[in-house]
């Protein structure tokens, strides 16, 4: 069962996605009896076709749950608020960021061996719009196997999502910042995934305080209480959603709203979750806007749409909702988040 | 206050009205009642548009009049991308640039002597083609009396360099400002970097290391219809003489940080090359992979690596080590033990792109001189030269024999029907540097 677009009537800048397949990628189902063999953090274990890299994706369950920060929260920003309930599909979420190592066959047409006809529909590497080679280095040199990819833009990253789909004929889509946050808290209401305490982040995430200035091998640290590894430091992570200041307070007050809601059109400016090696710990809630820095040494017009000069610290990682998806409702979300491929 | 608020508040006319400097020779001096500064641009690819709208984001008076390229699609796009320019508050913008652009049709010139047509509007111009346009248009701009923002490379042949060192004498005594897109020399991290190295921090340099390993560069493929001279004109990176091989167009960055910090030029060199990955026609002539020993005056080495090839540990970089200590990044400085001298951090830094165009705009509008860069830019695009020679020809280069080369990879005649100096094969590939016995220098 559709349930109409999510947030609706937010004040947000720029335009809100309203086709049919959009809102069944994000719908809450009508029946959750097919998920409930499903636990929190359960793993499936997934390959790129036509590879042997494998990824992992972990269950994350239907939930009403409370985005932003309350007033009392240290170290809060004001765009932690207002509080607001956020209904959420169930929905799986990357166990890790994405690595080098996955990006990488994205990036190169030379490494993507799929081909066409070898699995139950038609995917045509050749039709796929990879990265452009950037001037310098985006990764500015750091680790790569095992390492979390970086320094795309977020309209790459999403590039790289709709690229997956089409491999694999499932959605894969950023998560949304309601997604994430959710992820992130794994099903408790601490700052922290691992509770209130920053001290022990450095248990769980690299950060600042631990990380000597590189991101490091994804899930060499613990990971959350779903299994999910880095949510706190390596890398940041970008999201669906574009920024807004004041993205909650468009949210209806007293039901709760029916999340999440699909980002804007890859121009606009986005956000990442979760914070980077060079940052402090960062919470749950903390919302970082995306820099012009990151992109000011970008020497070209028009200036790179797939690679940062400075965002060696950025990254993502995936969510796929756990309904099924028909090819064209896939083909119909991309084609209205991107455009045609 | 905003570029608008600036302007509206007159601030900008008390600044023209700075004295200019004393320096003898005939003076090139805008009067304090001058217009707008009238900016051409020639070279209309992606680089070319950039510099563009950094010099139109300058907090001086500036106008953009005139515009060139050899192909016509390519000064279209340019325009278009410019007065169409998506300037969101985040990205640090300042509303459009319309208010700038005063480009008509009549000023939009195509094809290979377009340059000569832009010069008449200007008082700036901005040399931004394929390196192997740029002593032919250097030395048209200085004739001209015009001041000059060029980027790197200043040419891809000796013969070439000797023109834009002939024409920087020039430039000197016509007191026009030059600024080249060597932009390390306008970024806050490696200028404190090397000030702290040349005032003895890490002892007597002994050796650097400076590297551009990255995946490579975009391709354009051959498309039906082009001319060859076309289609070399237009896949320009892959071929001598249009580019001077990826040692030259973008390790000359590294380079020229080992020149900076070392003192001077390498009096010799001697390197070793080849193209193990990169070997399709569409990738022309040029190399994927350089290593370079440099030698200067004293003894002391900077060892050069750079590789264009998919899939590998990528650096761009540069480290020096000397007798009390070592520099192992731009931006930090170590003990002989170990112990943090001197750390920069440089995120809040301003964008050097920016600056080098702020700084040059600046010094215009206020009638003074104050940069002369093209000697610079000559040395450190020789020493890139001198690298490529070593590493195509397997020999030790000597710095006299490089400079005095006259081995020339630029045509004398353009045209799209006229023959580039390289033709393929009835294959489709092109000759490829045979060291032991190819001609490099």
């Amino acid at each position: 069962m559709i349930r109409g677009l999510v947030w609706r009537g937010a004040r947000r800048s720029g335009l809100l996605l309203t086709t049919i397949a959009i809102t069944m990628a994000v719908a809450v189902p009508g029946s959750r009896a097919a998920v409930q063999a499903l636990g929190p953090g359960e793993v499936r274990v997934e390959k790129i076709p036509g590879t042997e890299i494998e990824f992992s994706m972990a269950f994350m369950p239907a939930a009403t749950v409370r985005v932003g920060s309350s007033i009392e929260e240290s170290g809060r920003d004001e765009d932690e608020g207002p509080q607001r309930q956020v209904q959420l599909a169930p929905f799986w979420m990357g166990v890790h960021e994405v690595t080098h190592d996955e990006y990488e066959i994205f990036r190169f047409r030379g490494l993507d061996d799929h081909v066409a006809g070898s699995s139950d529909f038609e995917f045509d590497a050749d039709g796929v719009s990879r990265p452009t080679p950037p001037y310098e280095d985006p990764a500015h040199g750091l680790g790569r196997e095992g390492h979390p990819a970086v320094g795309m833009t977020r309209r790459a990253a999403l590039y790289y999502a709709r690229w997956l789909s089409e491999k694999t004929g499932r959605l894969y889509r950023l998560p949304t910042e309601a997604e994430w946050e959710y992820a992130c808290r794994a099903g408790a209401e601490a700052p922290f995934g691992f509770g209130a305490d920053s001290a022990a982040a450095g248990d769980y995430g690299w950060v600042s305080g631990n990380s000597d200035g590189v991101h490091h091998p994804v899930g060499s640290l613990q990971p959350n209480a779903w299994g999910l590894a880095d949510m706190h430091g390596n890398v940041a992570e970008w999201v669906l959603d574009t920024y807004a200041a004041d993205a909650y307070a468009g949210l209806p007050e007293d039901t709760a709203a029916l999340g999440p809601v699909a980002g804007d059109p890859p121009r606009g400016r986005g956000l990442v979750r979760g914070g980077g090696y060079d940052d402090p710990p960062v919470r749950c809630a903390d919302r970082l806007p995306e820099l012009a820095a990151w992109k000011r040494r970008d020497p070209q017009i028009p200036k790179s749409p797939w690679w940062n000069t400075d965002s060696p610290h950025v990254g993502f990682r995936l969510a796929r909702p756990h309904a099924t998806l028909t090819l064209p409702e896939i083909h119909a979300y991309w084609d209205e988040l991107l455009g045609p491929s | 206050m905003n570029r608008r608020d600036f302007m509206r508040t007159g601030t900008f006319a008390a600044m023209a009205g700075v004295p200019v400097n004393t320096r003898t020779g005939p003076i090139n001096v805008r009067p304090a009642t001058a217009d707008a500064i009238r900016v051409g641009v020639i070279g209309c690819g992606g680089r070319g548009t950039g510099a563009t709208v950094q010099a139109l984001s300058t907090s001086q008076d500036v106008k953009l009049v005139a515009m060139a390229d050899a192909f016509g699609d390519r000064v279209e796009d340019s325009y278009a991308n410019i007065t169409s320019l998506e300037r969101d508050d985040w990205m640090g913008g300042d509303g459009d640039l319309n208010a700038r652009i005063d480009v008509p049709p009549e000023r939009r010139f195509s094809g290979f002597d377009a340059y000569k047509q832009v010069l008449p509007h200007v008082d700036v111009v901005i040399l931004t083609t394929p390196p192997a346009f740029r002593p032919i248009h250097f030395e048209a701009a200085v004739e001209a009396g015009k001041h000059i923002f060029m980027e790197k490379p200043v040419a891809t042949d000796a013969p070439g360099i000797r023109r834009v060192l002939a024409a920087a004498a020039r430039a000197k005594d016509k007191n026009l400002n030059v600024v080249v897109g060597l932009q390390r020399h306008y970024q806050t991290v490696y200028k404190e970097w090397v000030d702290r190295i040349h005032a003895g921090m890490i002892g007597d340099v002994v050796l650097g290391r400076v590297y551009w390993n990255s995946a490579g560069v975009w391709v354009r493929e051959r498309e039906a219809g082009q001319t060859e001279m076309e289609y070399q004109m237009r896949n320009w990176y892959y071929f001598n003489w249009l580019c001077g091989d990826h040692i030259v167009e973008q390790h000359i960055h590294n380079i020229d940080v080992g020149n900076w910090v070392m003192g001077g030029h390498p009096v010799r060199a001697q390197g070793q090359g080849g193209r193990l990955v990169r070997r399709g026609k569409e990738h022309g002539e040029i190399f994927d992979h350089h290593f370079v020993e440099f030698e200067y005056e004293g003894g002391g080495r900077v060892l050069s690596q750079c590789r264009h090839m998919p899939e590998t540990a990528n650096r761009v970089s540069e480290g020096f080590h000397g007798s009390n200590g070592t520099a192992p990044k731009p931006g930090m400085i170590l003990s002989n033990t170990g112990a943090t001298l001197f750390e920069h951090d440089d995120a809040d830094d301003p964008n050097p792109y920016q600056v080098e165009h702020d700084e040059l705009f600046a010094t215009v509008a206020a009638g003074k001189y104050a940069h002369a860069d093209a000697e610079l830019g000559a040395t450190a695009t020789m020493t890139a030269i001198m690298g490529r020679m070593a590493t195509y020809s397997g020999q030790m280069i000597e710095w006299e024999q490089a400079l005095e080369s006259d081995l020339q990879l630029v045509p004398s005649t353009f045209g799209w029907d006229v023959t580039p100096p390289v033709t393929p094969d009835a294959d489709g590939y092109y000759a490829i540097p045979h060291p032991g016995v190819s001609r490099a220098f």
